[in-house]
């Protein structure tokens, strides 16, 4: 199997996938996670290629979480190596965050700013000037029309988390990593999500995601990973 | 999309918190009123006489600004920890000392810094020299900066743990004494009429080095904290 | 030859080291402790400026000079922990912090019972005793910071970073403290360190060395507890004699 350096196999849930470095731009081999004395997965394999998406699947308190705050880096994992374009995340370091997207539990935005100013502070916090042109089509794309201005404490939950999102919209990062993307989004914004990340997957670039609610990619077979 | 700069980004850490102050400005405030209200204890409880005042106003200017310093640590990064901005600053592709240097800037404008410019109005309270007052400005210029930059070390190593604040008093004390003295230790040689340069050139020696390591030191705090 | 270090760097290993070295070293120090207290009170003469109540020097000296001492061997255990990431390591720097800070307040407590004949007051602004107390809060810092942190992982590393910043810390606190003092006091009260008796240095070695060693032993039973106590929902510990039964 192992003739070229780079080829490797990789299995993820009964499937045998064969990559190649260029395709395979993040790739997990062996990863182990704690938290406190809990051992939450150990072995974990996978990997992700252009245009491939991935949903993260399993009870409260699998792990999921963990396993992508993992993927960003907040975590040292215990055991095992995360390589995105074949080098250790935790080697890139900026260059690698130069290239992810990552959106938790937590919107990471201010009650005291309006829609507008946190978005562009944010993708400025992110390293993108944002100009008001750009923000504002991305807002209204969320369906924030109208509560641009805003300040973002009047706004329910469910739009909250669209200002979250709308950053999405002006980032250019290859590798989204959503945990509970659909947290509060009606049936309209969850329509939206998957339009994004369609449109985004057939630009080349990838998604792993935790939801509980079913999210179909039109065109893509989401792979789904499962912890237990 | 334009890429910004390491400049730009500092400029709008420092933006954006003033902006979030500007409108939630009790917060500043308090921490304000806090200092001059500890300053002007210290007569009611210790007596009137313009001679002891005078002896001790530099150093119970210097303490109240170390314990109003306290008070607005703990705000330093527990906003963004709480909603989540800060782990994006940690995931952010630039440097996080960067990032980090802002927000102690931004700490500094809004906690030390209307310090430098109270203080002078209850040096005469407590009867001090025009001269020792300039003094006094001089090393709470270079003074309150060390402040909240060794505070906001412990500030990030008590991030979202419980009685944090009173925890952050405790880690950071200690380490802000020097500055405590050499502070003071200014003032009183000008009223002694010995030189100051050696007590100013100490603080300085400090804040260049508080410059160059903390934020840095306060980054990986940071990272340790959110894992 | 090659030395296996990192076998001995393994918890598992560590613990049952840890107990084989422990009565090696408490045993000596105990000894060493009783022939110190004769020595120190029973041979050494009277002197003649402080009369008797130099003695308690034997325990103030010893006693401060190893909380310093101390405070440095964590600081540095620490770091080891935080670059190399060896559990072992941070859980020594946790295991010395209790002593460290025993020793600094006994030597507070027994400087303030020494201040009193000697200089008329249980407590003198003394560069000595000033910086002995900012040593204490240090050590206080460190400990709080790492009770109040639930994951064992966070407060090492967290821990180590504090002692770091503490450690560089330290030397400008003391020079500042000290400096401070010459100018306030004129002069600090000197102690004539020209003609001491031999019986007096014996003493003092000898105290001194029951507290290097009674701080290895007491570490040593720490860190045992501690490893238990992070290991408690392992294989190995359940299968302990001392678990079991």
């Amino acid at each position: 199997m192992a003739k070229h350096p780079y080829m490797q196999s990789y299995i993820i849930r009964g499937y045998f996938i064969t990559g190649h470095c260029h395709k395979l731009m993040l790739e997990i081999s062996n990863l182990a996670c704690m938290r406190g004395d809990h051992q939450l997965f150990t072995g974990l394999n996978f990997s992700l290629g252009a245009g491939e998406v991935i949903q993260v699947q399993g009870e409260n308190g699998s792990g999921k979480t963990s396993l992508l705050r993992t993927l960003c880096g907040f975590i040292q994992p215990e055991a095992g190596e995360i390589h995105w374009r074949g080098q250790d995340i935790h080697k890139l370091g900026e260059e690698y965050f130069a290239e992810m997207f990552y959106l938790g539990h937590l919107n990471a935005i201010k009650d005291e700013l309006n829609s507008l100013e946190n978005l562009r502070i944010s993708a400025g916090l992110a390293g993108c000037a944002v100009d008001e042109k750009v923000a504002l089509a991305a807002l209204r794309r969320m369906g924030l029309r109208r509560r641009e201005h805003l300040p973002v404490k009047v706004l329910s939950q469910g739009q909250r988390r669209r200002v979250a999102l709308s950053r999405l919209l002006v980032s250019d990062a290859l590798l989204w990593i959503l945990d509970e993307p659909l947290t509060a989004l009606d049936v309209g914004a969850v329509g939206l999500m998957e339009e994004l990340i369609g449109e985004h997957l057939s630009k080349g670039g990838m998604a792993i995601f935790t939801t509980h609610q079913p999210l179909q990619v039109a065109g893509v077979e989401t792979r789904v990973l499962t912890l237990s | 999309m334009n890429k910004l700069s390491l400049f730009d980004l500092l400029a709008l850490v420092i933006h954006r918190d003033l902006l979030l102050a500007l409108r939630r400005r009790a917060d500043v405030l308090t921490t304000l009123v806090f200092f001059v209200m500890v300053v002007s204890l210290f007569p009611l409880g210790v007596g009137p006489e313009p001679e002891v005042l005078r002896k001790m106003a530099a150093g119970v200017v210097w303490v109240a600004a170390l314990l109003s310093s306290m008070l607005s640590l703990a705000r330093m990064f527990s906003a963004d920890y709480l909603d989540g901005t800060l782990e994006q600053m940690l995931i952010a592709p630039q440097s996080l000392s960067v990032l980090v240097f802002g927000k102690i800037l931004a700490h500094w404008i809004l906690s030390g810094l209307p310090l430098v410019f109270i203080a002078p109005v209850l040096g005469l309270q407590f009867g001090m020299s025009f001269q020792s007052l300039w003094v006094l400005i001089l090393v709470l210029l270079l003074g309150t900066p060390i402040l909240s930059m060794i505070g906001a070390i412990g500030a990030a190593l008590t991030l979202g743990l419980r009685g944090g604040g009173v925890l952050v008093s405790l880690l950071v004390l200690p380490l802000c004494i020097p500055v405590l003295i050499f502070g003071t230790g200014a003032v009183e040689a000008v009223n002694t009429g010995i030189t100051i340069i050696p007590n100013v050139s100490l603080l300085a020696a400090m804040f260049l080095f508080a410059l160059v390591f903390t934020p840095w030191v306060t980054a990986q705090a940071l990272r340790i904290s959110m894992e | 030859m090659t030395i296996h270090w990192f076998k001995y760097a393994a918890p598992t290993t560590f613990y049952g080291l840890a107990g084989k070295l422990i009565p090696f070293f408490a045993w000596p120090s105990a000894i060493l402790f009783v022939a110190g207290i004769y020595f120190g009170f029973f041979v050494a003469p009277t002197d003649a400026v402080q009369s008797e109540a130099y003695r308690i020097m034997f325990i103030h000296v010893p006693v401060s000079i190893l909380s310093m001492f101390i405070y440095l061997i964590m600081a540095g255990y620490a770091a080891l922990g935080l670059i190399f990431k060896t559990r072992l390591s941070s859980m020594m720097a946790s295991a010395l912090a209790p002593t460290g800070a025993i020793f600094a307040f006994i030597a507070l407590w027994s400087g303030a019972l020494w201040g009193k004949p000697m200089w008329g007051a249980w407590w003198v602004w003394d560069a000595r005793l000033t910086s002995e107390l900012i040593l204490l809060f240090l050590y206080l810092g460190f400990i709080a910071l790492q009770a109040s942190i639930d994951d064992p992982r966070r407060a090492d590393r967290a821990g180590a970073l504090l002692a770091i910043v503490g450690s560089v810390n330290v030397p400008i606190i003391y020079f500042s403290v000290k400096w401070w003092n010459t100018l306030h006091q004129g002069s600090t009260i000197k102690f004539s360190d020209t003609s001491m008796h031999v019986a007096m240095k014996q003493a003092l070695f000898l105290m001194m060395a029951a507290c290097w060693l009674y701080t290895i032993a007491i570490t040593l039973v720490r860190v045992r507890s501690i490893i238990l106590e992070r290991e408690r929902n392992t294989q190995w510990v359940s299968e302990l004699e001392e678990v079991r039964s």
